[in-house]
This record gives structure tokens, sequence and C-alpha cells, in this order.
């Protein structure tokens, strides 16, 4: 017998000896260490692999798990205020129902007749969605908003036939970086100040590097610091001018209640689908969608899957397929294709498609009118403080705000691990990424809040500040 | 009542077929699915209705054109969409070769699910997040045992994404070596996944393919010629895509090295090799893992994902930030490595897909060192059992390597069956889905006619692969008896035959229900 594997293992089937012995004889062999035949013996690893030996049981395995989880604190245990990319919202049970169905976690690359569920649910979300941004086409999802971002750039750039993409300074700083290696070397970034005052975009700097050369401006509404960019018409007619393209990022639970940017002249809307339905997973619940018309343009420019709905030959019936297949790099052109496609997010996009089913025109306004109501209470109560700012910026914030500590003689860190203490987890601190705002921290309020809640947080800052 | 006879050939199989009409089609006005919370009374009197401050050009005109329906029927139509969805839980999941659908232990679904991790926000303090770092600490230990690299990332999202990590510090490592500009080539071969193509474009490279010679290996003259003072590096998965082990891996990295190269390893076919041969010894200065793939943590319909990256010590500076450390006391984001003009700065946000890290931790706690040789073993067996079952029929044909084994998977080639009863392997595809199975063709374009790629790993018994065997030499004869059966087929799934005519016609093709709408109606 072969002493180096684990017989009988519940996972492997074929671990019983005896099953082996049959089919090794099947195949012409004596034993395990017959196969691997054509790996060289020098290339062959001699030791066993230096890891901890398997758990006995199930149950040894899950206390062990448990207990390292139990480390952890939650955003359940400890008030939250942090953002910043990744939101703290209710999850319907109904959109964890339908995510943890064993046939969906478990699917992957299966044909529409096989998979027919898989290809309408994305076919569906992708309809969802297109109706929350007021689109034609939305693809299957990518990575994250960063990565929608990224590719919505560089589909600008193609379409255009340009190199050159402005995007705001006041943007997430990993995001940025995020953009600017899968946008080099082909396509530069090049940042555009914004007012010091209200955070928007300086349309005189964004006159002054527009060009000829610009093939798109991207700019975020509501923006990373919260604020809504009230000059999204100006900012697209003025890339517009130049037949450049405007490529808006947006935070979909807002959309309940601010205006799609199709409307004020986006040509690509792009975004994060964590907060529709999927849990924060310490940042592994991001998704990233994009959206433009159906114009062929556009369409053949995506580097994503895009199920589209189509007859079958039997009259009444609906099946589902892949649209323009050859553009991705599955197709015949691979890295001749529309940059590359392959696993990504699929079942957040499902996801993503039950939160908005479920939502329906009525929740998605009630949340993003209770979001704007609680983040402005909070803003009004922060101002209370002696010393704080509650917004820094004296435009329409979303959700989130920076809260301004400058005054306070104190800084965020100290700030943050005087609320920890109080188990409450203060927003992000900003004095590294944006060092000219001073001891700045981005908060972040939205439905799940209660009136409670943020008194509780003024509290505590008052304590932690002044006690 | 008389007993079944389970000595069956092909199992008498229907899908579900709810006839469910698309999401759109629910509506009903006045249905809601859920109640919102909303904000108390004393919050309204204190900042009104919120929505008013908005200026008139930023506030949502016409409410978005979003289905109105309650929650049962919300719930029932989603459920009846996965019942529609032969998910791995479901089907004898041999047939997505090159995709390592194994078996995805529940529990460990179910602890990724606890709110200890699920109500994590990634930018919490780090004295608040020690269980879930300490895990992915100890699993890039775990990753660097098993290949033999010195420091690995978990923020590539996907095996794609993570060879665009592997190109662009390719492109990082010549840049900071001055030879940027010099250095424009990457070389792969035709039996990688295109994103080992495709995602080095993105970078800017030009891609060099090399081809398989006679046995299938890559083509070492060619390759030979092609290395030169231009390659910045080589990108390559072993086995490739047929389940031939290139055994003279070592002199392919060798050659890169002394051109001044770098080499990439794409270990999406690492199923076959857990245990038995790593990464650093063949030469390798990155690679990745599919967690969703060799690591089990499944699919997900195609992600949440990670292609868990590695590098070898001289190559730690060049990874995206943070990477997750311990200092003997605590475990942190480590950004101090990575803090130099050189490194690639970030792939993905935050700090990597965390959930499915943990489930790779947890697969690997209930394999440990024999576990993972059994693993690899098994799926060796399966693979040259159901390759040597298959090579007795007589229309089936493997290309390459003959009277050799494979590791994991093989792609067969169907090209005799076609030729002598028009019968393809596409027909045959949709044939297998009436007996409850499925099979993967192969990646674009089509290098072996007619193929077929098959990958059972270690998870199906002896008995799943003779019952898949079973369907598959019934459809054959099929083929020369009643080959219309096969090309009129599949009858037992969702839907019949596709009419794909429109799906590259702009004016046809609609990708929402609002087009189809548009075009249709």
């Amino acid at each position: 017998m072969d002493s180096k594997g684990f017989k009988n293992h519940p996972y492997i089937p074929n671990s019983v000896f005896e099953v082996q012995q049959e089919m090794l004889k099947e195949i012409g062999l004596a034993s395990l260490e017959d196969l691997h035949h054509e790996v060289p013996q020098e290339l062959k690893l001699l030791k066993s692999l230096d890891i901890p030996k398997a758990f006995r049981s199930e149950y040894e395995l899950r206390r062990h798990i448990e207990g390292l989880l139990k480390k952890n604190k939650t955003c359940q245990e400890y008030l939250n205020f942090l953002g910043a990319g990744c939101w703290q919202h209710y999850v319907p049970a109904i959109c964890d129902e339908i995510n943890s169905r064993g046939e969906f976690l478990t699917a992957y690359g299966g044909e529409p007749y096989n998979d027919f569920g898989r290809f309408q649910s994305l076919f569906e979300y992708q309809s969802l969605v297109a109706e929350l941004v007021d689109m034609e086409v939305v693809n299957v999802p990518t990575m994250d908003g960063a990565q929608a971002a990224a590719t919505a750039v560089r589909m600008a750039a193609r379409i255009t036939g340009r190199k050159k993409v402005l995007v705001p300074e006041a943007m997430d700083h990993e995001k940025y970086l995020i953009m600017k290696n899968y946008c080099s070397p082909d396509v530069s970034l090049v940042p555009v100040e914004y007012d010091e005052n209200t955070g928007l975009m300086d349309l005189e700097d964004l006159q002054k590097k527009i060009s000829a050369q610009t093939a798109a401006v991207y700019f975020e509404n509501p923006s990373y610091l919260g604020f809504i960019e009230m000059n999204g018409r100006e900012i697209a007619e003025i890339v517009h001018q130049v037949s450049g393209l405007c490529v808006v990022g947006v935070d979909p639970s807002s959309l309940g209640v601010l205006e799609p940017p199709v409307r004020y002249g986006a040509d690509i809307v792009c975004g994060d689908l964590q907060p529709l339905g999927i849990h924060m997973n310490y940042g592994g619940g991001q998704a990233g969608f994009m959206a433009t018309m159906d114009d062929k343009k556009y369409v053949l420019e995506f580097p994503s899957r895009l199920f589209g709905i189509v007859p079958t030959v039997v009259e009444g019936e609906y099946g589902f397929g892949d649209v323009a297949y050859d553009r991705t790099s599955f197709g015949h052109l691979r890295e001749r294709a529309k940059e590359y496609v392959g696993t990504q997010t699929a079942l957040w996009g499902i996801t993503a498609g039950v939160y908005l089913a479920t939502m329906g025109p009525q929740g998605m306004e009630e949340l993003g009118r209770n979001i704007l109501q609680k983040s402005q209470y909070a803003v009004k109560k922060l101002n209370g403080i002696r010393g704080v700012v509650g917004s820094r910026f004296n435009s329409v914030n979303f959700k989130e705000f920076i809260v301004d500590f400058n005054s306070t003689g104190k800084t965020v860190h100290e700030i943050n691990k005087g609320l920890l203490h109080k188990n409450i987890f203060g927003g992000k601190d900003l004095s590294a990424e944006f060092p000219e705002f001073g001891q700045c921290a981005l908060y972040c309020v939205t439905e799940i809040h209660t009136k409670t809640d943020i008194d509780k947080l003024i509290l505590a800052l008052e304590e932690v500040l002044y006690n | 009542m008389k007993r079944i006879n389970r000595s069956f050939q092909a199992r008498k199989f229907h899908q579900a077929k709810w006839d469910e009409p698309v999401i759109f089609e629910l509506s009903q006005k006045g249905e809601r699915g859920i109640l919102v919370p909303q904000a108390e009374d004393e919050i309204v009197c204190v900042v009104g209705d919120g929505v008013s401050v908005l200026p008139d050009m930023m506030k949502r005109k016409a409410a978005p054109k979003l289905p109105e329906i309650s929650q049962p029927r919300v719930l029932r139509h989603y459920t009846r969409l996965s019942q529609e969805t032969l998910g791995a839980d479901v089907n004898i999941e041999i047939g997505q070769g090159t995709c390592t659908v194994k078996y995805s232990p529940k529990v460990n679904d179910a602890l990724a699910r606890m709110p200890e991790m699920a109500e994590l926000h990634p930018l919490q303090d780090e004295e608040t997040v020690q269980g879930i770092l300490e895990i992915m600490y100890k699993t890039d230990l775990f990753m660097r045992e098993i290949s033999g690299m010195d420091r690995f990332s978990f923020q590539p999202g996907g095996g794609s994404q993570a060879i665009l990590a592997i190109a662009s510090m390719m492109r990082a490592y010549h840049k900071e070596k001055g030879e940027e500009g010099q250095r424009n080539e990457v070389i792969t071969t035709l039996y990688s996944h295109p994103s080992d193509a495709a995602a080095p474009a993105v970078k800017g490279f030009k891609i060099i393919h090399i081809h398989p010679d006679a046995e299938g290996y890559p083509d070492f003259e060619q390759f030979n010629k092609a290395v030169s003072e231009r390659t910045a590096g080589f990108i390559v998965a072993n086995p490739e895509d047929t389940g031939v082990y290139n055994h003279r891996i070592q002199e392919f990295t060798g050659l890169i090295h002394k051109a001044g190269g770098l080499c990439g390893y794409d270990q999406a076919n690492a199923n076959g090799l857990l245990g038995i041969t790593r990464a650093r010894e063949a030469g390798f200065d990155m690679c990745f893992f599919n967690l969703h793939k060799t690591f089990s943590t499944p699919h997900g319909c195609g992600g949440p994902a990670v292609g868990a990256t590695g590098v070898v010590k001289k190559l730690e500076k060049y990874l995206p930030a943070p990477l997750i450390d311990y200092n003997g006391e605590k475990y942190f984001l480590n950004y101090e490595i990575t803090n130099n003009p050189f490194s690639i700065g970030k792939i993905r946000l935050f700090n990597g897909v965390a959930p499915v890290v943990l489930k790779a931790y947890a697969w690997i706690m209930s394999m440990g060192a024999e576990g993972l040789y059994e693993t690899a073993k098994v799926a060796v067996l399966n693979n040259n059992y159901l390759f040597k079952k298959l090579m007795e029929l007589d229309c089936i044909d493997a290309p390459y390597s003959k009277g050799k084994q494979r590791i994991e998977q093989v792609r067969y080639t169907l090209e005799k069956l076609t030729r002598e009863t028009g019968v393809t392997s596409g027909d045959i595809q949709r044939r297998m889905m009436d007996f409850g199975m499925h099979f993967w063709t192969s990646h674009h374009p089509y290098y072996v006619p007619q193929p077929m790629t098959l990958e059972p790993t270690e998870t199906p018994s002896k008995k799943d692969i003779d019952e898949y065997i079973e369907a598959l030499k019934r459809i054959f004869e099929e083929a020369y008896t009643n080959p219309g059966i096969i090309k009129a087929a599949p009858y037992n799934s969702v839907c019949h035959q596709l009419d794909e005519s429109g799906l590259d016609d702009p004016d046809k093709w609609a990708i929402t229900w609002r087009t189809y709408l548009k075009k249709y109606k």
C-alpha cells in the first residue's frame, strides 16, 4: 500500500485501496507510484510537503476554523462607519439563499443547455442593472469597480483611437493604482485638480488638460469622497467638444434618487455591485460592471461575456447565448481580442440581480432617500461637536462625507483607537491619502444606521475627544 | 414492487424545466419584495426628506423600470433557475477539462458564510481581523510549500488576473533594469490558456506562440529561436491543456533565464501535481494557483475566485500591496516590502478575496500532505483510467504522446467519428445533456479538430466514471446508427437547440430585456 497517501478520504471516493488496485490493473500499472511516469525523476519532490496533518474529522476542522474566526470583530458586533468603496448595507436573506444554492455555487463553464438557469439569471442581472443605470448593455461582471473603471477607459481609448484619459485627483488612490497598472503602458492617466471647497472637478484645470488626444474623462458620482459631482453635464460637454468620451463611475445604491449619468451625457457607466445584496467579506464581495447603449461601436469593445436572449427551434421557448463571442479572448483571437476574459465574479452578478428584483423601484428609491437622510443627520450632529466639521466640503453628499478633526488637536489615528475601545469603527483615516486635508476621516452612513447608532457615535466622539 | 434494475447503460434523465418567464414578465404593479429600513421621525424632523437638497439636475426624474415582485415570487423564480443549472453538486462533473471542477466541501462554504467572515470591512483595524489575517498568512505559507515560491499575494481575483499580475511584474522587473523598451515579447504556447496570451498583451507585450511538436510538447527548436534579448518572459501551463507533461521544462526555463527573461507558471492544471513536483524546481520565478479549481473553493458560475500568485524572493518587491505578514506577535498588512516605485501597485481593491482564501485553507487542512498527495494520485489515476477506456473505442483518439500517461486531463478528438458519421463534437456535447452530463470542447481556435476535453479530478468514483463512459459510448453508437437523433438534440434539457444566428448581428442581438423589447415587440 502506498504509505504517502490518505486512504478512504471522504472527499476522494477512489482513495479506497481495493478500487485503486482494480483501476491500476485496468491501465496496466502495479501501484500509484507508477503514475506520473512522465515527470522526470529530478523534478519529483522526494519529501512529503511540510504542512500540518489533516484534521481527523469535519467537526475538528470546524472547531479549528471557528476558533480562528472568533478572533475577528465583526461589523455586526461593532458599530461601523467605514466605507470607501466597500459598504455595509442590509443584505436581504433571499440574496444569501439564492447564492448558496449548490446548483449556482458549483456551476462553471457549462453550455446554455445544461446551465440554462445560470445564463438566464445573468441575462436578467444585466437587464436589471441596465434599468438602474438607464442604459442598454451591461456585462457579465468583472473583478471589481476599479477593474470596471480601468476597462471602461480602455474601451474609450479603443473607440476614440486616443491614449490619454483624465481622472479626478480626488479619487481612491488604490483604485487609481489599479487603473494605472491596467492602462500602462498603452494609455496614460492624467489627474484633474479639484476645488478645495467643494471637491468638484476643477473645470478650468479640465479645460487646460483636455485636448484632441483625450480619449475620455472619468469621474465618479457620487465621488469617492462622498460629494455629488454637480458639474456632470458640463464635464460631459467639455469632453464631447473634443470628441472624447464621458465615463462615469456610479454607486448603484444611489440610483433610486440620483439621476443616471446617461441623462447628463455619460457614454460609458461603470461601478461596483457590492452594495447590491453582497456582504463585505473583508473586501471579497466586490464585483464590477460596465454599461453602454446598444451601439455596436461600444458593444464590440467589451472584453467581458455578454449574454443575449435568443429563440430556440421550438416556438415559445427562450434560450440564451454569448453575444459576439469572438470579441473575447475565449474566441479565436486570443491576444488580439479585447483585453482578456476569465473567471471573475459571476455569482455576485446573480446576487445583484436578486437584490434589484427584490428591491424594485420603490425599494431603491427608499434606500437612496434613507441614506441621504441618515447621512445628513450624522453630518448635522457631528457639526455640533466642538472642533469637528461634519463635512469638510460644502457640497451635497451621498452616503459618505469627510469629517474634519483638524481643530480637535487629535489625530484621526488617536480618535479611531479611542472609538475602537468603544466598539466603534470610525471612518477611514485620510491623512496619508490626502495629506492636504490634515486630520480628516471618510465616514459612511447607510440605511443600516439607526438614529441611536448615530447618536452613540456622537457621544463616543465627544468622550474620545474631550474626556 | 419490483426492484429497479440499476445495471443501466445511461441514466434516464430530464432536467428541471419550469418554463420560467424572464423576471420582468413577473412584475405586478404595487408588489414589493422587501421593506427598507426607514429614517426615524426624529431624523426626518431634523433633515426633512433628504432629497430636496439635491439640485434638480441630479435628481432622478423617472424611477428605474425594475420589476415589482413580492418576495415569495422572487424566491421561487430564482430557485427554479437554480434547478435549471447543472452545477457540480448535481451532475458527474468530469467533462470540464482544464477547469478542475471537483467536490466543494459544504463545511467550507458554511464557515465562509459566518458573520466573522462575511461581516468584516476590509479597512477594519488590524487587531480586529487577526483571525482572517492568520488564515491568509498560513495559506500563504502552504502555497509557498506546495510551489517552492517565497511569497504569495491573494489579490488577483482569478487565474486570468493572476496572469495580468505576472505580466505586470515582468514589465516592472525589466523597467527597473532599464530594459522595458527592449524586452517587449512574451512567449507562451498554443495549448496554454488563452489568457496566457491575452493578459500580457494588455500590458503591451508582443505575444509569440510556440507550437507543439509531433509528441505534443512545445517545440524546443522553435522556442530556442524565439528566445532573444527581446524576451521579457515565458508564461506557460504544464501540463498544457492536452494533459501532456513537458518533461524538458527545466531546459525551457533555463533558456529564458540565460536570455535575461522571467518565467511564469500557469498552474491551472496543477491538480495532478500537488506534492509531486513544484514550480521552483522546474525553474519558475512566478506562478499562480486557481483556488477555485485546485483548492475546491468552488467556481460560483465563474467567480468569485482567487488566482493566488507566488514569486521568488527577488520579485517580492513588485507584488501588489499589501502583503499579509506576521511579526511573531500579530498578523498585519505589510506595505513595506512593496513600498518602491517599481511595485505594480494594486491589482484588485483591498486585500484579496478573503472568503475564497478561507475555503482553500479549510480544504488544505482537511487534506494535509497525505491528502494532497492522494488528490494528485487519484486525479491522475482517474484520468488515465478514463483515457484507457475511451481509447479502446474506435471512433475517438487523443493526439500526441501515444502510449504515454497523461496528467490530469486529456484533449480528445472525435475527428474520425465526424468523418464517418457527420456528427460533430458540438452535436455530441448537446446530446450529453440528455443524460444529465456535459463536456467541454476546447478553447478556440480548435487546434485539435472536433475536440473534447475531459478532466475527472479526484472526486468522481469509479462507478461515476464508468457511467460517464457508458453515456458517451451510447451516443457514439447512435452516431453510427441514428445520427439524426444527435443532430436534433437535446431533448431532455431546459430548452431545445438555440437559434444562434442573431448573436453576432447588431440588429438582432438582445443583451438586455429592454433591448429585446425594442427589437422584437
